[in-house]
């Protein structure tokens, strides 16, 4: 039936001409997942064929020249975040990591205390893994967040008591790109002797992270948010000043110091290695490049329409990162008429649960603007002529979408949106 | 997220948009969900007092995709029909022609309620002003 037809993502791309240089869709998603690097795909070639090699196998060539791959990736990745190779175990990925870092530290101090911290805004890797120590009797905090998105310091610092064995706090958000006071938070749980682990996925290779100067214990760690390929993490774990255990969720060959068995994902493992490296190399010049091109995006859409609103703090921010509200549009209706454009919304209707983003409701934004969000990921194979086509079309869609409005009329007309009695406050 | 091609044909091309006088007494306005839910529809019809026909219908929505092509679709299936028939328009019909997933099926509901509301409206409006228009005419 023709009425059941999904839509190609590019359907629409005829309608609108891309000015010359530009292919349809543009990918905008970049804290999603990013596309990978040329040079990161060539570094991992030679491990699915010729260099096939279980890199536990200690006895022949095949065998060292993997070991030799992952123990390359191990010291690159360390020299991004300021660690040493031993402190870096493999995993499957992020979620994988803030399990392993939750879960591993929770049961090996348990003894010591059963109460964590994190805050309302972390990534649901974090969220449902404390919610789950809940049931085997942890006690959780989760902090709440200001206007901007940040932890507030004295709430933290009330937070912690005697029985406090972890905080858990991300560096960059997934969805507002809001930098968290990392470096304040590891001073803090290093005087008071708590474990702080940070997941850093979106931060690491896009801003400094540097475990030692911002005293950090346990970080996790993504292939696929740096231009490399999905299914390969790693976790940062400590290993002095202070000394951190873990106690694994894979048993088995006690690969990785007994942290993570399971033999090790070589070719994926080149590639986060490889990732890491460019990331090192270019990370200056690039984050300068992506703020730049950011700033053209938001000054572009903001000198051309009203009532939008940037939400999270501007200046503690990833720099490929925008997610603002359009006000009185809803974001899965803007997300249509940019079918071209690969970006996501805060809106409940791009979700299963018809809820629209705990992160942005967290800020104290309202469920109206929330519904209105759309989160711009501007990455490394992004280009100006893009950012200025992606502009034109969110305005030009926006403009449409308010002229379909009622709320926007309404609000033309100076009705108090929030003093009317609306027909349906429920679902 | 994928559409039918109708949700997108009248995401597109949106049928009777616009505003009417909410005052004319031939008119019923129908304002339904609310901004927190992320779906709002106004839906307006004007009325022939004399036959009670829905001569003309407007919308203005505020909501995904499959919410501006539910009402777009009631405005064009309210026209030219009695009030009357115009109540019996039921939401699954509007799912049936949009063919909407059922995380969408909230959409036709609301339309429908858009539907009653103005109907609702332009009732309470007639028996408003008869009395009024008897006087007058005393």
């Amino acid at each position: 039936m023709s009425t059941n037809t999904a839509t190609p993502i590019s359907q629409n791309s005829e309608q609108h001409k891309a000015p010359n240089g530009i292919k349809l869709p543009i990918y905008m998603d970049n804290h999603a997942t990013t596309a990978m690097d040329p040079r990161v795909l060539e570094e991992m070639l030679p491990y699915f064929m010729e260099k096939f090699g279980n890199s536990a196998s200690r006895n022949h060539p095949f065998g060292w020249v993997a070991e030799e791959a992952v123990e390359l990736s191990r010291e690159r990745i360390a020299k991004l975040i300021g660690a040493t190779a031993k402190e870096i175990i493999f995993t499957s990925g992020a979620t994988e990591s803030d399990n392993l870092a939750i879960k591993g530290v929770a049961e090996m101090y348990r003894e010591k205390g059963n109460h964590i911290i994190t805050a309302v805004t972390e990534h649901k890797a974090v969220l449902d893994t404390c919610k789950h120590l809940e049931k085997y009797g942890f006690r959780v905090t989760y902090l709440p967040v200001q206007k901007d998105g940040l932890v507030d310091l004295d709430d933290l610092k009330r937070a912690i008591d005697d029985k406090t064995i972890l905080v858990t706090i991300m560096a960059a958000n997934n969805e507002i790109g809001v930098l968290q006071p990392v470096a304040e938070i590891g001073k803090l749980c290093r005087e008071r002797g708590v474990i702080f682990h940070t997941d850093a996925v979106q931060a690491i290779g896009k801003v400094p992270i540097d475990v030692n100067k911002m005293n950090i214990d346990v970080a996790s760690i993504t292939a696929h948010k740096l231009y490399g390929p999905k299914g390969a993490g790693a976790l940062y774990v400590r290993r002095k000043n202070p000394r951190v255990q873990i106690v694994p969720l894979i048993d088995g060959g006690g690969h990785e110091r007994g942290m993570r068995s399971g033999t090790l994902n070589v070719p994926g493992i080149a590639g986060l290695g490889k990732a890491c490296a460019l990331a090192q190399e270019e990370m200056p010049q690039e984050s300068r490049k992506l703020a730049g091109l950011r700033d053209r995006l938001k000054d572009s859409i903001m000198s051309r329409l009203d009532e939008v609103y940037i939400n999270g703090s501007v200046e503690y921010r990833l720099p490929g990162n925008l997610n603002i509200s359009f006000a009185y549009v809803e974001g899965e209706s803007l997300l249509m008429g940019i079918n071209d454009i690969a970006v996501s919304s805060g809106s409940a209707c791009t979700s299963a649960t018809l809820e629209p983003s705990y992160v942005l409701k967290a800020l104290g934004t309202g469920d109206d603007l929330a519904h209105s969000s759309i989160r711009f990921g501007i990455g490394r194979f992004n280009t100006e002529a893009e950012v200025d086509y992606v502009a034109d079309r969110v305005v030009e869609t926006v403009a449409r979408l308010r002229e379909l409005s009622p709320l926007y009329e309404m609000a033309k007309e100076g009705v108090d949106l929030k003093s009317v009695k609306w027909a349906a406050e429920a679902h | 997220m994928s559409y039918s091609d109708k949700v997108i044909d009248h995401y597109n091309n949106p049928r009777n948009v616009g505003s009417m006088d909410k005052k004319d007494s031939a008119v019923g306005t129908g304002l339904v969900g609310a901004p927190e839910c992320g779906d709002v529809m106004k839906l307006q019809i004007k009325v022939n007092p004399q036959t009670n026909i829905i001569e003309d219908a407007k919308f203005k929505t505020f909501g995904c995709g499959s919410a501006i092509a539910s009402s777009s679709l009631a405005t064009e299936w309210v026209k030219g029909k009695t009030i009357d028939e115009a109540l019996a328009i039921k939401n699954t019909e509007i799912v049936k022609e949009l063919a909407l997933p059922p995380v969408k099926i909230h959409c036709s509901v609301l339309a429908e309620d858009a539907i009653r509301a103005a109907i609702g409206d332009w009732k309470k409006k007639q028996e408003s002003t008869k009395p009024a228009e008897l006087q007058a005419a005393q």
